[in-house]
């Protein structure tokens, strides 16, 4: 696991390493309850509590609140599931694209919030349920609109290619479907969050250090470090949206492939 | 010298994504320029393969620490 060059002994600089991310319990008699896993429960209690409150008293001129609840729902809604899964079928996929998206974007969120500063999804654990569950979906959903023979005909047989390509097109299309579809979704929104937590520790840690262990110079120099820390911190802001948006894009094409007739 | 090859191969790694990356911005400047109103559709494909390419990099930044 060490991947830097670790200076265990001496008193030199020892860059933060993916042992940053394993958190203890946090009460010592109760194993299971990480951060982590605390965040989970946070993140949906915040989300219901943001959709019951805001859409109690609904109005057909929305207050301020309600119009904050419209703006999340009407992006889900018309730049995703309608543009992609077509006027005709998109509504009853609407509550999991909902939902997906604004867990995914809460628990992303919570990596740059002040005193939560974690992103949960950068335990692989809970990137690895949410594929599972839009693997279980966009298969299920295909299956049962095409039956089994001709839904998997239409992943492996995609029309308009000679017909000796199909040696190698079909194996490959089969994989990429089954297996590389979930497993790519859980390692891009995984590997998003910890990448960019890792760079802001770096920064952090490593302007930290010079700022108390430096001599004047470095001390002075410090600065910057901080301040790209802080600009990272920003960027990871719009990487945080951009993954949340990106699996529930993803989630809408599968599922737009499994049910649409021609392909 | 002391290190570890890990960080030599993730540079290597990191090329491919670097060039996709860039590719995938002029593709979108040229088109903005071309047709200035198409800024709002093309920002959102844009975005998407830029997360898309991305994410390559990033599996070779994890693959890095293990």
């Amino acid at each position: 696991m060490t991947a830097w060059v670790r200076v265990e002994e001496s008193e030199g600089f020892a860059p933060p390493d993916a042992r940053a991310f394993d958190l203890p319990p946090l009460f010592d008699s109760v194993e299971w309850l990480t951060k982590p896993a605390l965040q989970i429960v946070l993140s949906v209690v915040i989300i219901s509590a943001f959709f019951l409150l805001t859409t109690r008293r609904i109005s057909v001129v929305p207050g301020r609140l309600q119009f904050a609840a419209e703006g999340v729902y009407g992006f889900v809604r018309n730049t995703i599931a309608r543009d992609i899964i077509g006027s005709h079928d998109f509504r009853a996929f609407l509550p999991l694209l909902l939902t997906l998206f604004t867990f995914i974007y809460v628990n992303n969120v919570f990596g740059v919030i002040p005193l939560i500063q974690f992103p949960t999804m950068s335990h692989i654990a809970f990137p690895v349920v949410l594929a599972m569950v839009v693997w279980v979906v966009f298969n299920y959903v295909g299956i049962k609109r095409k039956g089994f023979v001709v839904y998997f005909k239409g992943v492996m047989f995609p029309p308009g290619v000679p017909g000796w390509v199909y040696v190698l097109l079909a194996p490959i299309e089969l994989v990429s479907t089954i297996i590389i579809r979930p497993l790519t979704m859980a390692v891009r929104l995984f590997a998003n969050m910890f990448a960019g937590h890792m760079l802001i520790l770096v920064f952090m840690l490593g302007a930290e250090y010079m700022l108390i262990e430096g001599g004047a110079v470095l001390k002075a120099i410090s600065v910057v470090p901080f301040a790209l820390g802080i600009g990272i911190t920003f960027f990871e802001l719009l990487i945080q949206f951009l993954q949340a948006y990106v699996f529930v894009l993803l989630t809408a094409l599968y599922i737009a492939g499994a049910i649409s007739e021609e392909h | 010298m002391e290190g570890s090859l890990n960080a030599v191969g993730y540079g290597l790694a990191a090329i491919g994504p670097g060039v996709g990356i860039g590719l995938i911005f002029a593709a979108y400047i040229s088109g903005v320029a071309r047709q200035p109103e198409a800024r709002s559709t093309l920002q959102g494909i844009a975005l998407l393969g830029f997360a898309l390419v991305e994410a390559l990099a990033l599996l070779g930044f994890v693959l890095f620490f293990l």
